[in-house]
């Protein structure tokens, strides 16, 4: 049978904001334990929760990023059930109204088609701790930095069909709130989640599957090899005549499989209700517009416009725009040297090659756009060939600080464009090949092809490459024609 | 000087007939040698309390002046009090000391007011006799065979047996309104938002309100314009201006509206009281208001409301007692679930459990909407009455209580005969409007007393009309007999 897989995402984005959602306490991630959690994250008794304006615009700029619908009057609720890294024995969350509402996201497949993902809603709620099961000696410890750390949920609708799309999903998420600067995207920490609800359905069939929801999955990865390990799971129950069940499970990347959490019938009833506590949030035109004004470039709009402005191909385009950072340093490079095609291929290609090798971030790249681009400058003002610049590059990277042209001037790299100055270097070369150039003029047209390239090597070997080609080619040409 | 109000206690101390440490001793002396006969006070600070009194003979010494510099006052045990215990009467904080003040213990603090300990009251505040609490009943000074109502029941206690002059209590269904009729005093449980709930602890957010007991409006209004006030850190404070209430409470009631609601008067309502609150209002109008007889269809739903939307947000309120971060916890628990049923069963009571499971069960999947919406539903229809009556009437009168005081342990087997004698002052919390009780008299020797309602943030009003009364009636100054 052919089975088709359907998956909605629930991805929780820690928002960067300086303060927690309810507290004035900060949000630094890597803090000693304890040490960031002020009376209202602990849940002392009497203390009571203020929202920080801070993450209602991260929200709000995340929901007209997706062209949602705004929840222009969203409640916070509480979601109740115990857990001892939960202090207040709640969780404070949005249920029925939540702050962004219906919006979409369109993602890139890899044969460069877009599909259109639906955005079901996205609400802002609280963290919770952390709790310690090592080194307590058989008890627990209890971290409650993180409790109360700003999160938006953002849901999708069950719109993605395979692994692949929904990491593509995912990417664009992460490019998005990177974009906006709500969120720092730093999923090894935590700061992006995905818990991914997986189904399967006979290809054809309308009704969705039972699904089964994947919890706290932190890379891309891992979201591509838990998904594919359960699709494979739910194909194999079905197909040996079992039934999937409504449970929650838990990938365990060592072992590379999901287990089971807790099902459904052990699931908890939060009993949600409106939070007494705070106050409904009222969206006014006048904050939305300001917020509205405040949007960067995203990066949809920024692949049309690297395309149209720039005339990249579609994918140089969306590599290029894939995170800010990225577009930032190709926009530098392109200003410097005035050529987005050879920007492109540099950053794409030498620089990408080099950050890889270092495993370093762009905004780590140890050749800035300034250099890179003067260095663009020089090859294509001649003074410089192509190969030779791979050189001056190398010694950029070694990250002296120098300009191109400095090292260009440094290194005597500078091309010879002198033509009486290449000529009479040429007649030294052939003059010591005396022999090879009576074997050429004797030879016919097709022969001589072949032999023209030894006396270019020869030339360029001559020069130590800094002749320029095209000149060389030129008056060669003339003075083997004799 | 124990017989002394709040006013006379600041005119005595700007004219240095006594300091305010001199005061504050005479106090703590009486609460220590009559105390044991009411069970008031659950936590005595006279250390604190030298060292307030001390500051603030230093700060008049020093030209400062203030009604309430060195005045005397206890909190009700649910404000947290830095470094002192703030236990809500329950087991379950028998131990807990708060690691910050409340805004209104900062408050009264800042104005120079001295603490002389921590009230009793219901556990958790739920209740209306103070027979809840887990460190005893608190009886009642005019007969202490009787409950002095509840919650604020230690506060009136104390105040009404001139332990201390005036203290600060929280209403949520009548927990300031109803002790002080049952106790011959004035109490105002102002407009919700009005004084700030930081450090309060919760019973019932969205109704849970401070305020002040103390002999007279005068006074109330002297503490009350201390408490009240915004407050950055409670979003449900509203951050409007304070009238000066002291001002206020002056004003001729020539002209003044009084609505007598037909429901305040019917079935349920011991005909004596009725009687004791009509004479109020006789007097009223010789002071020139004039009466109109209103309706609050809505009232008969109020109590079923109050006990679904009050429980519900108990259940989820008191979920932070569970025996991980403070408070008890059960002896050698063997797991996790063992921890929180046995921290839980054996630190809270019995009436905050019935509470607790009523308003899980409100919240609880498939009940929601029967329950707990509907309570808000007629939550809205309660506070509509409310504005349709006020577009006709300036204040709404009528009796505090249906009866008096009752004997210790006469409604425990009963709950819900007890949750009725909060019939006519829950509306006022349900609705967020303020409402002020004071005495009207006495049956059988019991006082009882009279409630007067008003619209949003017209505290100004309640107390000038009960300072008025209390200007051509001497029912206020009558002292229970033996203190």
């Amino acid at each position: 049978m052919q089975w088709e897989t359907v998956i909605g995402l629930e991805i929780h984005a820690q928002l960067s904001t300086r303060s927690k959602i309810f507290s004035g306490s900060a949000t630094t991630f890597g803090a000693e334990p304890n040490t960031q959690a002020s009376l209202v994250d602990l849940g002392m008794p009497g203390t009571l929760p203020v929202l920080n304006e801070e993450a209602v615009r991260m929200a709000v700029k995340f929901g007209l990023a997706i062209d949602a619908e705004l929840g222009r009057t969203n409640v916070f609720a509480r979601k109740n059930y115990f857990y001892p890294d939960l202090p207040k024995g709640y969780q404070t969350s949005q249920m029925d109204h939540p702050v962004v509402g219906k919006g979409h996201l369109d993602i890139t497949l890899e044969d460069g088609s877009v599909k259109r993902i639906g955005i079901t809603r996205a609400h802002l709620e609280e963290d919770a701790g952390k709790s310690l099961h090592e080194d307590f000696h058989g008890m627990s410890g209890i971290d409650l930095n993180r409790a109360g750390t700003p999160l938006l949920e953002i849901v999708s609708e069950p719109d993605i069909r395979s692994a692949k799309e929904a990491v593509a999903y995912v990417k664009a998420i992460h490019a998005l709130v990177r974009y906006l600067g709500i969120c720092d995207g730093n999923m090894a920490e935590g700061s992006l989640r995905c818990d991914c609800n997986v189904s399967v359905r006979p290809k054809g069939q309308v009704e969705f599957g039972t699904r089964a929801e994947i919890k706290n999955v932190n890379s891309f990865r891992f979201i591509e090899k838990a998904i594919n390990h359960e699709v494979q799971r739910q194909i194999e129950l079905i197909e040996d005549g079992g039934k999937v069940v409504q449970e929650t499970r838990l990938y365990d990347p060592n072992k590379d499989e999901t287990r089971s959490m807790r099902s459904k019938e052990e699931a908890n009833d939060y009993r949600y209700f409106p939070c007494p506590d705070l106050l409904p949030v009222v969206l006014e035109d006048s904050f939305v517009e300001q917020v509205r004004g405040e949007l960067p470039e995203l990066p949809n709009e920024k692949r049309a416009r690297f395309e149209s402005q720039y005339g990249l191909s579609a994918y140089d385009a969306s590599v290029l725009s894939a995170s800010r950072e990225m577009a930032e340093y190709f926009e530098q490079v392109q200003a410097a040297c005035g050529d987005a095609k050879l920007a492109a291929n540099w950053v794409m290609g030498e620089l990408s090659s080099l950050l890889n090798a270092g495993g370093l971030s762009i905004e780590q790249s140890p050749v800035s756009a300034a250099q890179l681009g003067g260095l663009i400058l020089r090859i294509k003002d001649n003074t410089i060939s192509g190969k030779i610049a791979k050189m001056v590059f190398e010694a950029l990277a070694e990250g002296s600080g120098d300009s191109a042209d400095t090292i260009i001037e440094a290194k005597g790299l500078k091309q010879v464009t002198d033509s009486g100055a290449i000529e009479a270097m040429l007649k030294e070369v052939l003059d010591a090949n005396a022999a090879q150039v009576e074997q050429y003029r004797a030879s016919d047209e097709a022969k001589r092809g072949k032999m023209f390239g030894f006396f270019v090597g020869q030339a360029m070997k001559a020069s130590k490459g800094k002749a320029n080609p095209g000149q060389v080619n030129e008056l060669l040409k003339k003075l083997l024609e004799g | 000087m124990h017989r002394l109000t709040l006013a006379q206690i600041a005119r005595g101390l700007a004219a240095k007939e006594f300091s305010a440490v001199e005061l504050s001793d005479a106090l703590l002396a009486r609460i220590i040698q009559l105390d044991p006969q009411l069970n008031s006070f659950i936590t005595i600070t006279a250390e604190q309390a030298r060292a307030q009194a001390a500051a603030a003979d230093a700060r008049r010494a020093a030209g400062e002046s203030g009604a309430l510099l060195g005045a005397p006052i206890a909190h009700k045990d649910l404000f947290c009090t830095k470094g002192v215990l703030t236990t809500c009467a329950s087991k379950i904080l028998a131990n807990f000391q708060a690691p910050y003040d409340a805004t209104v213990v900062e408050k009264l603090a800042a104005a120079g007011a001295v603490s002389l300990g921590k009230l009793n009251m219901d556990e958790f505040a739920m209740g209306s006799a103070n027979e809840s609490s887990h460190f005893g009943a608190v009886k009642n000074p005019w007969d202490t065979g009787r409950v002095p109502g509840g919650s604020s029941g230690g506060s009136a206690a104390a105040v009404a047996a001139r332990l201390i002059p005036a203290a600060t209590g929280t209403d949520t269904g009548g927990s300031i309104r109803q002790p002080v009729a049952l106790t011959n005093l004035t109490g105002i449980k102002p407009t919700y938002g009005r004084v700030s709930r930081w450090g309060m602890i919760a019973y019932a957010s969205s109704l849970d309100q401070g305020g002040p007991l103390a002999r007279t409006a005068e006074d109330c209004a002297l503490l009350l314009s201390a408490m009240a006030g915004f407050d950055p850190k409670d979003s449900t404070c509203v951050d409007a201006p304070v009238d000066d209430y002291l001002a206020m409470l002056n004003q001729p009631l020539a002209g003044l509206r009084i609505g007598l609601p037909k429901e305040y008067f019917g079935e349920g309502l011991d005909a004596r009281i009725a009687e004791k609150v009509l004479a109020v209002v006789e007097e009223l109008k010789k002071l020139g208001a004039t009466v109109k007889d209103i309706s609050l269809p809505n009232m008969q739903h109020a109590i079923p409301a109050y006990y679904v939307i009050a429980p519900a947000e108990a259940s989820s309120n008191l979920s932070r007692f569970d025996g991980v971060r403070f408070g008890y916890r059960c002896e050698n628990p063997v797991n996790l679930e063992d921890l929180y049923k046995r921290s839980r069963g054996e630190g809270f009571g019995a009436e905050v459990k019935r509470r607790i499971m009523v308003g899980t069960y409100a919240l609880s999947a498939g009940y929601y909407d029967a329950y707990y919406l509907k309570a808000q539903k007629i939550r809205r229809l309660i506070k509509n009455d409310f504005v349709q009556a006020f577009s006709e009437v300036d204040v709404i009168l009528g009796p505090t209580t249906p009866n008096p005081a009752w004997k210790l342990g006469e409604k425990s087997a009963d709950p819900v005969s007890a949750y009725l004698e909060d019939i006519y002052t829950i509306t006022a919390n349900l609705a967020g409007i303020p409402g002020l009780s004071m005495p009207a008299g006495f049956v059988d020797g019991l006082p009882v007393g009279v409630q007067l309602l008003a619209p949003y943030f017209q505290e100004a009003r309640l107390l000038n009309v009960a300072h008025q009364y209390q200007q051509v009636s001497d029912w206020h100054t009558r002292t229970p007999a033996g203190f």
